[in-house]
């Protein structure tokens, strides 16, 4: 496959950032994007440019480092992937593909397609956890009855790897998607509910401090998210957030 | 002060702003539907809503608070939002993942408030100048031929016709998101979703048929 690649190329976080167009000859479909962009690397330092930055790290849709939004769609065309997953066979011989990286004042960018996805952490640090006491007479998770369609809801929450594709994708670059999971995913568990309260307020306190938008409940997060991460975990924060403010 | 002043709370604010202003619509057709069958009857309901002092002067400030309010925090939450995404994408596929109706209710929200601004100049200002300023006589049988009056210019009656469409864009996101917005989001969803799809579609083209039969008759 021979292709045309527009790239954004930013120096660093306060520099002006511009797209490049680079051409790339003789890719194999069965190749992942990530290899592909490997391949263009290569290709860059032998001409003494500057190699194109990018987050990646597992590449088997694991880590949510990836984080490529490519021609105008997070982690590109397919669906439930991440853009390491993402495969060339995807694209047709000749193609233009726009490579950008997620853009939310949230995510500043660091170098060309790297974010700083940090926002993130404090959001989890605030509140996406379970205290435990580990004395040594932590009661055994198994020995508490869960209800199976809580576990399994609590589980696909668990299934988010954080990555950003909610954020990057939704057009109020909104992180709703992410704190929800995270809020669900302790809410929906006896061991989570202890600190419930305190811990939907803390998270959406912090991700409204962030600089992330409104949700106004457009879906593409869902749609882009490479989990398949429900909606239903946004309506499930709002009611826990309502009655965790009443409560105060 | 936490709620109001968090993004979930302005959220669940809007949405319960717009499911008021949807019970207010169904109100308002109800009413007009009534002009298609009965003149008198027509005539008798709004004599009623014109001078019952519970409907002009508790739920009337009512309605017109929340209309401020939801249009105020619709322009709040845009401004919000275009600042959370200060350097645009080149290439963004919005209708790869989102419907129109909910990437362009700002569009379609601010074709509505133009609207209400001549629907107010067309109705509700004459009528408070009839019975607030001038203090007119009252009369019960004047409803009627005001309305079928001003569906007679066919420039407004185009201009109706074009709101209600953008009024039915907006209400298909707007209606069932509501719903999600207040955490409902189960087994009734579905359901809700239908009716919904249902009321945004059919109450504004019954809108529309009523100017179009004033017009035509």
């Amino acid at each position: 496959m021979n292709l045309t690649l527009k790239v954004w190329r930013q120096a660093n976080k306060s520099a002006k950032g511009k797209i490049e167009t680079y051409q790339i000859k003789e890719i194999s479909p069965d190749m992942s994007f990530l290899e592909m962009m490997d391949v263009l690397n290569e290709q860059l330092m032998l001409e003494q440019i500057d190699p194109i930055a990018f987050d990646h790290d597992c590449r088997e849709g694991i880590c949510g480092m990836c984080s490529m939004f490519i021609n105008g769609e997070a982690h590109g065309p397919d669906r439930l992937v991440t853009t390491c997953q993402l495969h060339m066979r995807k694209f047709k011989d000749g193609d233009t593909i726009t490579i950008e990286p997620f853009r939310a004042k949230a995510f500043p960018v660091i170098k060309d397609l790297t974010v700083d996805r940090s926002s993130f952490d404090r959001v989890q640090q605030a509140g996406g956890f379970v205290s435990v006491n580990t004395s040594g007479n932590t009661q055994d998770a198994n020995a508490i009855p869960i209800d199976k369609h809580d576990a399994d809801k609590a589980f696909d929450a668990a299934t988010c790897i954080g990555c950003g594709a909610c954020v990057a994708t939704c057009k109020n670059a909104s992180a709703m998607l992410f704190v929800s999971a995270k809020v669900s995913q302790y809410a929906l568990l006896p061991q989570g509910k202890v600190e419930a309260t305190d811990r939907v307020l803390n998270m959406v306190k912090q991700m409204d401090e962030e600089g992330f938008g409104n949700c106004t409940n457009t879906g593409a997060c869902e749609v882009e998210c490479p989990k398949g991460i429900s909606l239903e975990n946004i309506a499930r924060m709002n009611r826990e957030y309502l009655f965790a403010s009443l409560k105060g | 002060m936490t709620l109001i002043s968090s993004s979930i709370g302005r959220k669940v604010a809007m949405a319960l702003s717009g499911i008021f202003l949807v019970v207010f619509l169904t109100q308002h057709f109800s009413i007009n539907l009534l002009s298609i069958f009965s003149k008198s009857l027509f005539n008798q309901v709004s004599h009623f809503m014109g001078n019952n002092p519970i409907v002009q002067f508790i739920l009337q400030p009512i309605l017109i608070l929340g209309v401020l309010f939801h249009f105020t925090m619709g322009f709040i939450l845009e401004l919000q939002n275009s600042k959370s995404r200060s350097s645009k994408y080149s290439s963004y596929k919005g209708r790869a993942n989102a419907t129109w109706m909910s990437r362009n209710m700002i569009l379609s929200g601010i074709v509505i408030l133009s609207f209400l601004a001549l629907h107010f100049y067309d109705f509700w200002v004459p009528e408070m100048n009839y019975k607030y300023v001038e203090v007119l006589p009252l009369d019960a049988n004047r409803y009627y031929e005001e309305l079928v009056h001003k569906f007679e210019n066919p420039i407004r009656v185009g201009i109706y016709v074009l709101s209600f469409i953008f009024l039915s864009l907006h209400l298909l996101h707007g209606f069932a998101s509501s719903f999600q917005s207040v955490g409902v989001n189960n087994k009734y969803s579905k359901t809700i979703k239908k009716i919904a799809t249902g009321f945004s579609i059919i109450v504004p083209i019954g809108f529309v048929f009523i100017a179009l039969f004033h017009h035509l008759k």
